[in-house]
């Protein structure tokens, strides 16, 4: 009895561990960071796009829509190839091939992200710089790199989501004189809509987040992207390229577009959290 | 002959050895001409035969009742007649479906409106989870009907038809999945009437349902005779005997003998036939 007492103990503490570490994190960049946006003013942090922190201006809002576009682009590649294969994998596909597809997409989750970027960098800045001008580290660059690096988070998903449909909709619906794919688009993606789309969310999350294959098919230049084909800085990579020799505001300046960085991430999966909790209860109505 | 006709010969043999006589051919229709026609119609799931030799009318504006125990290939009967077998790729099969005298299984075919012709109500409810009104405008949508005061009257008639209209008439937006399950059932069955279709297969209908829920779907199924072919497979052997005119018996993949109800359940001409529905085994 004495033992037991003990072991649940220790993962107490285990588990509290975990969310005292959260908790310190939390606090340090919030408190690192906060003051110097108060310093600067909200609008002069957040919707100027002067980036001199050595002169004191401290405008990231180059460095969010660069990270909001990057996002945007990934998601556009990760959602329709990753809704694809999910489509195909629990639709259309034979099972012997769903053996060899779906583990070798699940395989690229596996691959370190600097790989990502050294294959971007050598194969497609080049292809883009020659094929449609401009440097070629770009916001295309960038959002294709991250759309192949989140489609993993979103087939997977949406594959589980697609799969917890019951068998019997799509039996009940061929019946009625359905074909497949309209059974497909008018059935099974309604009854899957929102296990869809917490899996564009945690795709959206994951893209967000992503520094270091970013940084190197970027360009990271100061300032405001003006189109596809122009080098950008994300949030991410603003935060991984300044801190190794960053002082005083400067420093506290990075802290900040980490605490924006966290707030744009927490309101993406609190939506995600809110989107699947709906699910559930709608699973467990039936 | 074929192989699978000296199959079916070693089998009568095997049969007749065994002290149990040949099945006799199948009645013809007392009136007109067969809806469907089974010819000699064997299928099988990654090479185990589930129906051998199966040869069967569908007479117009009868119920059939096939029953059998659990295993005898009822269910895979049933789906073969609008092709649901399909969807699984280990099936295979040979011998001929008709409807009328048109083969169901020749190329060329189109599967889908083929499924608008035989409609199909399975053992579990399974309303899609959309309002009662999208669940029986779902199909005539698909048919290409689009005008909202066609749409209006074929969910009415067809609610009525199904015998629940009185009691969802007025929720009509409201969800199908929040009916009780007898409910669901009948709405099952009226989005299938609302395709219009020649011929209803129904799988256990009932199996889940209470005594009351039972009887009106009974009591859909003797108004609905009148428009339709209706296949209905049971476990349940007195609602074969209530609810049907002609009975079919499968056994172990076979299909045993099949004719008038009240004589299948007098004076069948087989022992196992016999056996099974004093309740002997099965």
């Amino acid at each position: 009895m004495k033992k037991e007492k003990i072991i649940s103990l220790v993962l107490l503490l285990m588990a509290l561990s975990a969310i005292s570490s959260l908790a310190v994190i939390t606090f340090f960049i919030f408190h690192e960071g906060l003051p110097i946006i108060f310093k600067v003013g909200l609008g002069g942090f957040l919707l100027s796009d002067q980036w001199y922190p050595t002169e004191g201006s401290f405008g990231i809002l180059g460095m969010i829509v660069g990270s909001l576009a990057v996002t945007a682009g990934a998601l556009i590649i990760g959602v329709v190839f990753g809704l694809g294969c999910a489509v195909l994998l629990t639709q259309f596909c034979p099972p012997r091939l769903v053996a060899i597809i779906k583990p070798s997409i699940e395989l690229l989750a596996g691959i370190p992200s600097v790989v990502y970027g050294f294959i971007g960098v050598s194969i497609l800045v080049p292809f883009i710089r020659d094929s449609f001008g401009g440097p070629g580290l770009s916001v295309l660059a960038a959002s294709i790199v991250l759309g192949v690096m989140v489609l993993p988070t979103i087939t997977s998903i949406s594959v589980d989501a697609l799969q917890a449909v019951p068998r019997t909709y799509r039996e009940g619906s061929i019946a009625l004189g359905a074909t497949e794919w309209q059974t497909t688009h008018m059935v099974i993606f309604k009854a899957a809509r929102s296990g869809i789309v917490a899996a564009v969310i945690l795709g959206m999350g994951r893209a967000i987040g992503e520094t270091m294959a970013v940084i190197m098919v970027a360009g990271n230049p100061i300032g405001m992207p003006h189109g596809l084909l122009d080098p950008v800085r994300t949030l991410t990579s603003n935060i991984a390229l300044e801190m190794g020799y960053s002082a005083g505001d400067h420093r506290k300046a990075l802290f900040a577009t980490g605490v924006v960085l966290f707030v744009i991430i927490m309101i993406l999966n609190t939506i995600a959290l809110a989107v699947s909790r709906r699910r559930a209860g709608k699973v467990l109505a039936q | 002959m074929t192989e699978q006709n000296i199959n079916a010969q070693v089998q009568r043999n095997f049969a007749r050895l065994a002290g149990e006589a040949a099945p006799p051919p199948p009645v013809p229709c007392a009136v007109g001409q067969p809806k469907m026609r089974i010819e000699n119609f064997s299928a099988s799931f990654d090479g185990t035969p589930v129906l051998r030799n199966i040869a069967l009318d569908l007479c117009p504006r009868q119920r059939l009742a096939i029953i059998g125990p659990a295993a005898s290939g009822k269910t895979t009967f049933l789906r073969s007649l609008n092709r649901l077998n399909d969807l699984n790729p280990a099936f295979n099969h040979t011998g001929r479906i008709l409807l009328d005298g048109q083969d169901i299984y020749q190329s060329g075919q189109d599967v889908a409106q083929l499924r608008r012709r035989i409609g199909m109500v399975y053992a579990v409810p399974v309303p899609l989870p959309w309002s009662i009104y999208d669940n029986i405008a779902y199909g005539p949508r698909l048919a290409g009907i689009a005008a909202k005061a066609d749409l209006d009257r074929l969910v009415e008639s067809s609610l009525q038809s199904a015998f629940i209209w009185d009691e969802v008439k007025d929720r009509l937006g409201e969800l199908a999945t929040n009916l009780s399950g007898g409910q669901q059932q009948r709405v099952c069955i009226a989005r299938v009437l609302a395709l219009e279709p020649e011929v209803l297969l129904l799988d256990e209908p009932c199996s889940g349902l209470d005594p009351i829920s039972t009887a009106k779907i009974e009591d859909a199924l003797l108004a609905l005779k009148e428009k339709y072919s209706i296949v209905l497979v049971t476990n349940n052997t007195k609602q074969a005997a209530r609810a049907s005119d002609r009975t079919a018996f499968f056994l172990m993949s076979d299909l045993i003998e099949c004719g008038p109800t009240n004589q299948i359940f007098t004076n069948p001409t087989h022992q196992r036939t016999s056996e099974y529905i004093t309740g002997h085994f099965g």
